[in-house]
């Protein structure tokens, strides 16, 4: 079995949207085997969702991200996991992370504008328990999302018909 | 004004798959499956080691033969691999295996010599043996025998003026294969008629089930069997212009003449960095080749199955990176259904006639592309020959 999800989670990472027939097909073997599998997959909380990759710079109406570096003085009995829970409630925070070095939690977040984010950071972030100090970065430009380059450079292109 | 052309050169028919090409060429956003490289790019440690090669200063001629170091790589590699026994004395490093089929021929044939070429296979052969002085000479292989060479068909084009077979596999277009058992059944042919045989194993790498036999593995056919390889395919060097050849003494000592009038050498940095992939590969089981292999199977068995569910008729390639469906029964032969494919859905794939007369009703579509290319052009493949079959 181990190897099977080893597969499938590569699959699925490059493509959710892989059906399980296809599934099927590219690994040889029988349907109701692969649907097993993701099942468990699931099951065990290694996927825990299928969502698309959206590159939000080629929308009409782009909303704003920021990287929030947030540096927190850990509670008494509970370590970094009672801050983080207050932090990850919010729906502006897309992602975060406890991380070794020069700060605590890493705190990725998305708002309609500046403002939005500024808000976030004085009215809900910093007022915080625990929370000693704050550094926002916004995201200026993109280049590569989850595996996927998206700023293409002079990525050179092959011959369309070759021997 | 006198005509400046030489007759040989006027007679060679231009490639069928440039005439295709350029009618590509003309219309935009098309979904190709024509081409003929792999969509991965060299591994790092690869391209790594030409960067320094040439951050080194090493931008001279090597010897004619090639560097020595990476002869021994190659000999290495061929006994561990597949149990082939050429030395680094026996081995020129060429400008691609493209060059190694050219200069070979050049040194084998004379004129009017007949050369025996698989049909359907590589656009290049006939013209080489054709600029070489030689008659190219048709070996049917059939598409519901997975396109093998047999006994009987090569008996069959065999006449006293033949002299060599071209021995391709795994084939391009095809994706047929030869094993042990399919091999061991032409050995008796070829000594019968004291033939030398032009192995291109260069997609020797890339087989799905069984590992490659290579015909020059084989005693019986000791000092007949010239073997052509290179690492465009299975190291995704295409453009590195890097290959290989391993002949007798005499052929070898023929090849390496004409090797050094003209081109002297294979470029420099890019027989460094094939030397770094075979020394790597040696270490970490060639891991870089088997991971872009795992891909490509997935690929082709996403083909196999697209095809099949189309109700073509369709042969499941056992190497290469290829898929050569028929389109007989669609009514249309591979150029026209090419044509009109390309037309209605914008998507390209070759006609199987470019790759000789036995590929009339068939088209050739590579799987070196993303799985999400794939998908796309598999879908409008089907909407197309749906859309026939209602015509019909």
């Amino acid at each position: 079995m181990e190897n099977l999800k080893k597969d499938l989670v590569k699959l699925l990472s490059e493509n959710a949207r892989y059906s399980y027939s296809d599934l099927a097909t590219m690994l040889s073997l029988e349907e109701s085997v692969v649907k097993t599998a993701v099942k468990e997959l699931e099951k065990d909380g290694i996927i825990v969702k299928y969502s698309a990759i959206i590159d939000t710079e080629a929308m009409d109406e782009k909303p704003v991200q920021a990287l929030i570096e947030v540096k927190v003085a850990p509670q008494k009995l509970k370590g970094f996991d009672s801050t983080a829970e207050e932090i990850y409630h919010f729906p502006e925070v897309t992602s975060l992370y406890l991380m070794s070095g020069g700060f605590d939690l890493a705190v990725f977040v998305e708002g309609k504008d500046l403002g939005d984010i500024a808000a976030f950071v004085s009215e809900k972030l910093s007022v915080i328990d625990g929370i000693i100090g704050v550094q926002t970065h916004f995201i200026l430009k993109k280049y590569k999302i989850e595996g996927q380059i998206v700023k293409k450079g002079d990525l050179f292109e092959r011959q369309i018909i070759q021997a | 004004m006198r005509e400046f052309v030489s007759k040989k050169a006027k007679d060679l028919k231009p490639s069928g798959i440039r005439r295709f090409f350029d009618i590509v060429s003309e219309r935009q956003d098309v979904i190709s499956l024509g081409v003929g490289e792999p969509d991965f790019i060299t591994p790092w440690e690869i391209r790594d080691e030409g960067i320094r090669t040439i951050k080194r200063g090493f931008t001279q001629y090597t010897s004619n033969s090639g560097l020595l170091s990476l002869r021994k790589e190659i000999s290495k590699y061929l006994k561990s691999s597949f149990n082939v026994d050429f030395s680094e004395q026996d081995t020129v490093i060429t400008v691609g295996a493209s060059e190694a089929i050219d200069i070979t021929l050049r040194a084998i044939v004379d004129e009017g010599d007949e050369i025996l070429i698989p049909d359907p296979s590589y656009v290049s052969y006939k013209p080489c043996v054709e600029l070489a002085g030689g008659k190219a000479v048709s070996v049917y292989c059939d598409g519901k025998n997975g396109f093998k060479l047999t006994a009987e068909n090569l008996e069959k084009a065999i006449t006293e003026k033949t002299k060599a077979l071209i021995f391709p596999y795994p084939n391009n277009p095809t994706g047929g294969i030869m094993d042990k058992g399919d091999i061991e059944k032409i050995i008796p042919i070829i000594l019968k008629h004291d033939l030398v045989v032009i192995s291109d194993e260069i997609y020797a790498e890339l087989t799905y089930g069984k590992n490659h036999c290579s015909i020059a593995s084989f005693k019986e056919m000791e000092k007949r069997v010239v073997l052509i390889g290179g690492f465009s395919k299975s190291f995704a060097m295409t453009g590195w212009r890097v290959g290989f050849v391993c002949a007798p003494e005499e052929i070898k000592n023929a090849l390496l003449k004409i090797h050094q009038y003209t081109v002297i050498c294979a470029p420099i940095f890019s027989q460094y960095a094939a030397e770094q992939g075979l020394k790597r590969g040696r270490e970490d089981g060639y891991a870089s080749v088997s991971s872009m292999k795992e891909e490509y199977d997935k690929r082709r068995k996403f083909m196999y199955k697209a095809f099949k569910n189309m109700g073509l008729d369709v042969f499941m390639p056992e190497g290469a990176f290829y898929i050569f469906p028929c389109v007989k029964n669609t009514g249309l032969d591979g150029e026209q259904f090419a044509l009109k494919l390309l037309e209605e859905k914008k998507v390209a794939v070759v006609p199987g006639e470019a790759f000789g007369d036995f590929g009339k009703d068939y088209i050739r579509c590579s799987y070196a592309y993303s799985m999400k290319n794939l998908m796309e052009a598999m879908e409008k493949i089907a909407e197309f020959v749906k859309e026939l079959k209602i015509k019909d």
